[in-house]
């Protein structure tokens, strides 16, 4: 990780103390927001696989910590700095333990092309690039991610024009309503340079990680055969 | 959704992050990948005080022969088990399973040890940890001790890891002559999770008698389970279709099967002994030496 010299923010953003306040007034919003979405929604949407089985054997809570700060490299439960690389660039923000990348890169970076939809590891709209590898950013700690080399959507793409994957998505028209483009690029991008030879076949399994639920996979699987073959031949990322 | 809070440790070392473990005590959640831990915790089903971090603990993702046995640490992910060449040339049945764990992105992640500490009654691991009768490596500040597959799964998400140890390896046996395996898995469409996963491991002479068998199992039951009526029914006998198909009607025999929205307690018993029978007969024809189509766990590439 490198070290925490205070960069002139090429993003505009606000200093640690401002934006801290800022998100409290934020909060405030979002948890009333929230509570009147929740309140519709029910409770239908919320179990998902071993969820769904463990839903009356909840495990018991532990009572709240009191504030961050001990002994032994222990951060939390409040806002810690946390350095991430991102597309290349250093990026530093304050942020719970619990904050998940996902919520890191949408929430305070701006960086909405990873798409919050499941948000427990099953539909691939959040997929984003870890060291090279194809990951569930809404699973992954953002607190976890430092030290490696995070890839996004608005990473993927070369300044001008499209990057062959994204390319190929086109020309084969594999998306519908495009909520889950920029996952399945994400996945397919990073599956085709582990697997630079893909078989139809092979991909009905391998991508099996993104769901769209317009059902463009045909399209899909053509385009990532196609993007294979530009992708050998111009090389990978731009 | 998001998890309650927590406060959080990276130990760089093992005896660092058991020290952190010896102070909080139960209270304390051990993360690794985080694709079984993260999502409990979002769903609020677990609410730790305490994440102790072991992903950054150098030397806990080796894959290595020792002797008889091939060691495995425990931070390593699905996706180094599905493509080491060690394991797929002597221990088959791992590469196998990890190949249909979940999908990409989780194999990317998602770790050996997590998977298996966690004990969730429809992972894929389980099943052929007890058909390989495989070890678990524990440790603790107090020192290191080994439980074999047979002893580690008690209950739902319950093993006999106990607060303060961390699983630290698994060792499977080597493959031994006239040896097949195989793992076949009814999949739950969108979670990857298993519905059923039925890990076969069978011993037999190339004109079918079987010599020994082993039927692990998962999905179906609160943990994973060695079918032993299915085991006994078919030890030392000659393979046939009849005989299988029937042993393996007993796939369920004394479990009482989970049931949820997608599958029945009924509809799990009988998927048991379709998975089971699959299973049996893709290891059998391994062990007789015509298996006919090369081992589906083929890689989707290479690690790194």
């Amino acid at each position: 990780m490198s070290p925490h010299e205070d960069k002139p923010r090429p993003d505009g953003t606000e200093k640690p103390d401002e934006k801290r306040e800022k998100n409290a007034q934020e909060k405030k919003l979002r948890d009333l927001s929230r509570r009147s979405f929740i309140k519709g929604a029910g409770i239908a949407s919320v179990a998902a696989s071993a969820g769904a089985l463990l839903a009356d054997r909840v495990l018991e809570a532990a009572p709240r910590p009191q504030s961050g700060g001990m002994a032994g490299g222990v951060v939390g439960p409040g806002e810690v700095p946390i350095t991430l690389k991102i597309n290349g660039q250093i990026r530093k923000l304050n942020l719970e333990p619990r904050v998940m990348l996902l919520d890191a890169l949408r929430n305070h970076l701006d960086l909405t092309g990873a798409k919050k939809v499941c948000d427990r590891a099953t539909c691939g709209a959040c997929t984003v690039h870890l060291d090279g590898r194809a990951v569930y950013s809404c699973t992954t700690l953002a607190i976890d991610a430092q030290g490696h080399d995070i890839t996004t959507i608005e990473g993927l793409e070369p300044k001008e024009g499209l990057h062959p994957m994204s390319q190929a998505f086109w020309n084969n028209d594999a998306q519908q309503c495009g909520f889950c483009t920029p996952g399945f690029v994400m996945a397919c991008t990073a599956y085709v340079e582990h697997e630079p030879n893909p078989t139809y076949e092979g991909l009905q399994k391998s991508l099996g990680g993104n769901l769209c639920r317009c059902g463009t996979y045909m399209g899909i699987r053509e385009a990532v055969l196609e993007a294979a073959k530009t992708m050998k031949t111009k090389g990978g990322r731009a | 959704m998001i998890p309650a809070e927590f406060e959080y440790q990276a130990p760089k070392t093992l005896d660092e992050a058991l020290r952190a473990l010896g102070r909080h005590g139960d209270e304390a959640k051990i993360l690794a990948g985080g694709h079984s831990l993260l999502p409990m915790m979002k769903l609020r089903l677990a609410s730790p005080r305490y994440v102790v971090d072991i992903g950054r603990i150098r030397g806990m993702d080796y894959i290595r022969e020792e002797r008889d046995k091939i060691a495995i640490g425990a931070l390593v992910t699905h996706a180094q088990v599905t493509t080491s060449e060690l394991l797929r040339a002597k221990c088959p049945l791992l590469p196998e399973t990890a190949s249909e764990i979940g999908d990409m992105q989780v194999r990317n992640r998602g770790t050996i040890g997590g998977s298996i500490a966690h004990a969730d009654p429809a992972a894929d691991y389980p099943a052929s940890i007890l058909a390989l009768d495989a070890e678990m490596v524990v440790q603790s500040s107090s020192g290191k001790r080994t439980i074999p597959a047979a002893d580690f799964f008690v209950d739902l998400l319950t093993t006999q890891i106990r607060p303060g140890e961390i699983l630290t390896e698994v060792r499977v046996p080597v493959k031994r002559a006239g040896e097949g395996t195989a793992y076949k898995k009814f999949h739950q469409p969108a979670s990857g999770f298993a519905i059923v996963g039925a890990a076969a491991r069978v011993i037999a002479s190339k004109a079918g008698q079987i010599e020994d068998v082993a039927l692990g199992m998962t999905g179906v039951g609160s943990k994973a389970y060695r079918a032993t009526a299915v085991e006994k029914s078919l030890r030392g006998k000659t393979a046939s279709e009849s005989l299988i198909a029937e042993a393996c009607g007993k796939a369920a025999q004394g479990i009482d099967p989970l049931a949820d929205i997608f599958a029945s307690a009924e509809y799990r018993r009988e998927m048991a002994s379709v998975f089971a029978r699959r299973a049996i007969i893709s290891a059998l024809e391994k062990a007789m030496g015509r298996a006919s189509s090369p081992s589906k766990g083929a890689a989707p590439g290479k690690t790194k």
